[in-house]
C-alpha cells in the first residue's frame, strides 16, 4: 500500500428541479419582499463599455418541445476580453460589467432574452486566441448535472474558423450548433438537449 | 487567506463516474432531457478558471433566516425549527471563502410557494422558502429554517421525495458551479427516491446526507444539522503559469 493522497470527492450534483425559481429567481416567480431583486437579471448599465447586443435563447428537449422551466446562467468577458473575477490575471476588467447573468425561461413561451455587450477575445493555453463567446450553464428539471456549452457569434466567421475549442469538435457538422445567428443587433441561439440537432456540450 | 494570491490554476477533471449520468430512466424527465452524444473536453482557459463574485453588500439581515424572512411581524414559519451549517471546501480540503450559497425548499407540509406546485398541502403564509448567504474566510456558512416535509411527485404512481433542501453554490471558477440537494440523517425515504437514485455510488449519496448535531443544537430553540459541500479542487498556480509560458 502507498500513502493516502487524502483528497475529497466533489459533492454529487442533483437536479435543480421544477421549482428552481424559488431559490434563484424568487421575484420572477412571485416571491417578493425577500430579496430586493433577482441576481443576474441585468448585465449592463450606461457605463458599460462595448457593443450592445440582444441574445435570444430557447432550450428544446429530445421531442422538440421547448423547456419552460429551464434556467440559464451566462459568464462572459468584457469588451476587451477580460473577466471581472479575482482569478483574472491579465488585467482589470470593466468595473461596470460583472460578466454574469441568470435567466429563467419564460413559463409560457420558454423564451429567454437579455441585453449584454459583445465580449472580446480570450486566450487559449499556448497563446492562440479564442473567438468571442459566452459561456452558458443550463439547469432544469430532468437535468442531473448542469450542462456547459458556449454561444459563438455568427458574424465572427474568421475568428470562429480559428477557434481552438471549436477545432476540438471532431464531427464538423456539429460546429454550427454553437453559433448564434445575427439579425440586426439580435443573436438567436437554440439549444437542443438531445437528438439530431443536439447542441455540443463540454466536459470542462 | 486574505494575503494569499488569488488562485488561478486549472481545475481537477470532474469525475463523471461519481456524478449522476445524464440519462437515468427511473427519473423519467431525464429521458428526453439528456444529451446522447459525448461531451467534449478541452484544457481550461480564463473562461473556465474565472467566475463571478458577490459582495456581502447584497445580503439583507434576514437572508439566512427562512423562519422570519417571509413572516409577518411577530410571527414565524410553522414547523420543526432547525439550523443548517457547514463548510464549503474543495477537493484539496481547503476552504472556499466568500462564495454565494443559495438554498430553497418546501414548507413543513411539503408544499412549495410556486404556481406550478398543485399539491393539496397548504401554503404557510409566513414561509417563502428561499435564502442565501456568503461563506466566511474559512468557508463556513449557516442558516436557520424549518424542516421541510416530504412530498409526492408525478414520476411513478407513488413516488415521494425525501425531505430535502436545494443548494446552489458558486466557487471561484465558473466550472465549480454546483447545484445539489441536502437530505436528512435517518430519513427512510432517501433510499427509495429515483432522483437520489440517479447517483451511482452509495458513498456519493451519503455525502449529501446532513448529520444531526446535538452539540450545535440550541437548547429550547432549534436543532442543528451539519452539511459540508465539496467543490472541485484546482492545481497550483505555479505549474499552471509555467505550462502557459507566462
Amino acid at each position: 500500500m502507498a500513502q493516502d493522497i487524502n483528497r475529497l470527492k466533489e459533492s454529487a450534483s442533483q437536479t435543480a428541479g421544477p421549482y428552481v425559481h424559488i431559490g434563484l429567481t424568487p421575484n420572477f416567480c412571485g416571491i417578493e419582499g425577500i430579496f430586493p431583486e433577482d441576481l443576474g437579471a441585468s448585465l449592463i448599465s450606461d457605463q458599460t463599455k462595448g457593443e450592445r447586443i440582444s441574445v435570444e435563447i430557447r432550450v428544446f428537449d429530445g421531442t422538440g418541445s421547448v423547456l419552460k422551466d429551464a434556467l440559464v446562467e451566462t459568464w462572459q468577458a468584457d469588451a476587451e476580453g477580460l473577466y471581472n473575477s479575482p482569478s483574472e490575471t491579465r488585467g482589470a476588467a470593466d468595473p461596470a460589467f460583472s460578466g454574469w447573468g441568470r435567466f429563467p425561461s419564460d413559463m409560457e413561451s420558454g423564451e429567454i432574452r437579455f441585453e449584454t455587450i459583445k465580449p472580446g477575445p480570450v486566450p487559449f493555453p499556448g497563446g492562440r486566441m479564442m473567438a468571442p463567446h459566452i459561456n452558458l450553464w443550463i439547469v432544469a428539471r430532468g437535468i442531473n448535472l448542469g450542462l456547459a456549452t458556449r454561444l459563438y457569434f455568427g458574424d465572427e466567421e474568421a475568428a470562429n474558423a480559428e477557434d481552438p475549442v471549436l477545432a476540438r469538435i471532431e464531427h464538423r457538422n456539429r460546429v454550427p450548433t454553437l453559433i448564434a445567428s445575427r439579425d440586426g443587433d439580435v443573436y438567436t441561439f437554440d439549444i437542443h438537449l438531445q437528438g439530431e440537432k443536439e447542441t455540443v456540450f463540454f466536459d470542462i | 487567506m486574505k494575503n494569499q494570491r488569488p488562485e488561478t490554476g486549472g481545475f481537477f477533471q470532474r469525475d463523471r463516474a461519481w456524478q449522476p449520468p445524464a440519462l437515468t430512466p427511473l427519473y423519467k424527465t431525464s429521458v428526453v432531457r439528456s444529451p446522447q452524444k459525448a461531451p467534449i473536453a478541452f484544457p481550461h482557459t480564463p473562461s473556465e478558471i474565472t467566475g463571478p463574485t458577490f459582495g456581502h453588500g447584497i445580503l439583507g439581515a434576514l437572508d439566512n433566516d427562512l423562519t422570519l424572512n417571509h413572516a409577518r411581524s411577530g410571527e414565524s414559519a410553522i414547523g420543526p425549527r432547525i439550523i443548517v451549517y457547514g463548510r464549503v471546501v474543495d477537493e484539496n480540503a481547503r476552504p472556499v471563502p466568500n462564495v454565494l450559497v443559495e438554498f430553497w425548499q418546501a414548507n413543513a407540509g411539503g408544499r412549495y410557494r410556486h404556481k406550478k406546485d398543485g399539491y393539496l398541502a397548504p401554503l404557510d403564509p409566513n414561509f417563502g422558502g428561499c435564502g442565501r448567504t456568503i461563506t466566511d474566510e474559512d468557508g463556513n456558512y449557516s442558516f436557520r429554517t424549518i424542516m421541510p416535509g416530504a412530498y409526492p411527485w408525478p414520476n411513478g404512481i407513488n413516488d415521494w421525495r425525501p425531505a430535502h433542501i436545494h443548494f446552489s453554490v458558486f466557487g471561484h471558477g465558473f466550472v465549480q458551479r454546483l447545484i445539489t440537494q441536502m437530505y436528512f440523517e435517518g430519513d427512510p425515504m432517501i433510499w427509495k427516491c429515483p432522483i437520489v437514485g440517479t447517483i451511482p455510488d452509495r458513498r456519493a449519496v451519503e455525502g449529501l446526507i446532513a448529520a444531526l448535531d446535538m452539540e450545535a443544537t440550541v437548547p429550547m430553540d432549534a436543532r442543528a444539522y451539519k452539511f459540508d459541500i465539496v467543490l472541485r479542487g484546482r492545481r497550483s498556480t505555479l505549474f499552471e503559469n509555467r505550462m502557459e509560458g507566462n
